[in-house]
């Protein structure tokens, strides 16, 4: 299977099986819908019939010699036989969890699939033992997993910031005892940062992620306190802060877009301009009659923006100025391997999410849908049926997927979105698919525009 | 070659045989959260 696609003045060949990337001519790009494998000693003459008329025929013959060559690197229509390794997709250890420490927010977002941090469960904040309980379940479910990663989430974590505290600490009292690395990360909107917290923070976890949606009037308009006035002006200089104090750690300043800033790429570059280097933008994920929602309709608008915003950011570089945008971060040669791909993000079989009373979801995005309920820490429950359900989804176990150019890149997607939007984990969430395909095709175009420049220097 | 430049140099067939280690981080640990996508992370082994 092959992806071919032009853009930003690039003829881009994709191979899906190999993840080959090609940059093509346009007699190549038009001769790859005239030929396919098995191939042919020579280029068939009717072929180099039809094309003669706008290529040198002496041209099309050394074209078809070279997509021959690749096809025998096996990196241009090379076979897709990886369901054999799909089979081997079962039950792995518990290696990463998402502890919602308060469901509760100090911020009425009107986007909030939390909504507003309760999760419409009522607003609870963890309490130390059911936090203990938690670290004491990864433990013992993380089998020979050496790194295990805890994400603090809500509502809004520094809420219960002394429980997190007391969470790390008996973690990480437990490291040496169990062989274990615990890499830490947390997610806030900072209203209630300080410096305390920022130090603790910067000292303990590994990944911050610091909600903002760039520009002051679309974050303002959006993230609201409960008085309904914006955030912008308490959050941005709380953030700068624990930036500028965090040296090389990974942080990201993140944000949502919706149907209200479509220019979303002025948001993108609003932060950027404010010092962050390490930016993530993404769309809002939300019921499709919300007044904010991002629909079929927006599509071209966001697609274009994407291309506007590649576009932008390339021309950035040219002129010395480097930030990483999280949805166009993709590594062609040291990215994650093929089994990784064919199995996704892992919830509910690598991944779960804790609530407040220690109910446990196979993730953040099923928390409060009941019959995704796996079990409770404190009864002991734990639903490996369903568990072995989440082992065996994968990119196969998807149809939409398994003829899908994009399926080593999102891997099945999210199955969150796909149960709440498409009715089925299985089921591809159609809207997400197309967003995806259109990021991955503004990554890959990047990547041959960085290579080009690389050449020219 | 003249007409078709390759910009990788991995296959991705290639880690499939010793892949699967399970030493990667959980993609929605990251950034994300909303939105699922595997292959901007890195291999960890």
């Amino acid at each position: 299977m092959i992806h071919k696609y032009k853009l930003n003045g690039y003829n881009i060949v994709l191979d899906t099986n190999s993840g080959g990337v090609h940059i093509v001519d346009d007699l190549t790009y038009d001769l790859l819908d005239n030929v396919e494998a098995p191939f042919e000693d020579k280029c068939p003459r009717n072929v180099v019939e039809k094309l003669s008329r706008f290529y040198p025929e002496e041209d099309i013959n050394s074209c078809y010699d070279e997509i021959v060559q690749l096809y025998n690197d096996k990196i241009l229509f090379s076979e897709d036989d990886y369901e054999k390794f799909a089979k081997y997709s079962v039950a792995s250890p518990v290696k990463a969890m998402c502890l919602h420490i308060a469901h509760d927010c100090n911020l009425r977002c009107e986007y909030c699939f939390a909504s507003t941090g309760d999760f419409g469960k009522g607003r609870k904040l963890m309490s130390f033992e059911t936090g203990k309980k938690a670290i004491d379940f990864l433990l013992e479910k993380s089998g020979d997993r050496e790194n295990l990663e805890l994400d603090f989430f809500g509502g809004e974590p520094l809420m219960n910031f002394n429980v997190v505290k007391q969470i790390v600490e008996y973690a990480r009292s437990r490291e040496k005892e169990f062989g274990k690395r615990f890499r830490f990360t947390i997610t806030t909107n900072g209203m209630l940062l300080d410096d305390d917290k920022i130090e603790f923070i910067n000292k303990e976890m590994s990944n911050v992620v610091l909600s903002i949606d760039g520009r002051k009037d679309v974050n303002d308009n959006i993230r609201k306190r409960v008085d309904g006035s914006g955030c912008y002006d308490v959050i941005l200089p709380k953030f700068k802060k624990l930036v500028e104090k965090r040296g090389d750690k990974e942080y990201y300043v993140r944000g949502t877009f919706t149907k209200h800033n479509l220019d979303f790429s002025e948001d993108v570059f609003s932060l950027y301009n404010e010092g962050f280097d390490q930016i993530s933008v993404e769309p809002v994920v939300c019921e499709p009659e919300a007044p904010y929602a991002l629909t079929e309709k927006e599509l071209s608008s966001i697609f274009s923006e994407y291309e506007r915003l590649s576009a932008r950011i390339l021309e950035n570089e040219k002129h010395g100025g480097k930030f990483n945008f999280f949805h166009f971060m993709l590594d062609l040669d040291q990215g994650p391997c093929a089994i990784k791909r064919l199995r996704g993000c892992g919830c509910g079989n690598e991944y779960v999410a804790i609530t407040p009373d220690g109910d446990i979801y196979p993730c953040h995005q099923f928390v409060g849908l009941e019959e995704y309920k796996m079990g409770n820490l404190e009864d002991g429950t734990f639903n490996l049926d369903m568990k072995a359900e989440f082992a065996a989804s994968h990119v196969y176990t998807k149809p939409e997927c398994k003829k899908c150019w994009a399926k080593f890149y999102c891997s099945g997607g999210c199955n969150a979105n796909n149960y709440i939007y498409a009715g089925d984990i299985h089921n591809a969430h159609k809207f997400s698919c197309q967003l995806e395909k259109k990021r991955l095709e503004c990554a890959i175009m990047m990547k041959a525009a960085r290579l080009e420049c690389e050449i020219a220097e | 070659m003249k007409h078709i430049k390759t910009i990788n140099k991995a296959n991705l067939k290639e880690t499939a045989k010793k892949g699967g280690c399970g030493k990667c981080q959980a993609s929605c640990q990251s950034a994300c959260k909303t939105s699922c996508t595997v292959a901007n992370q890195k291999c960890e082994r």
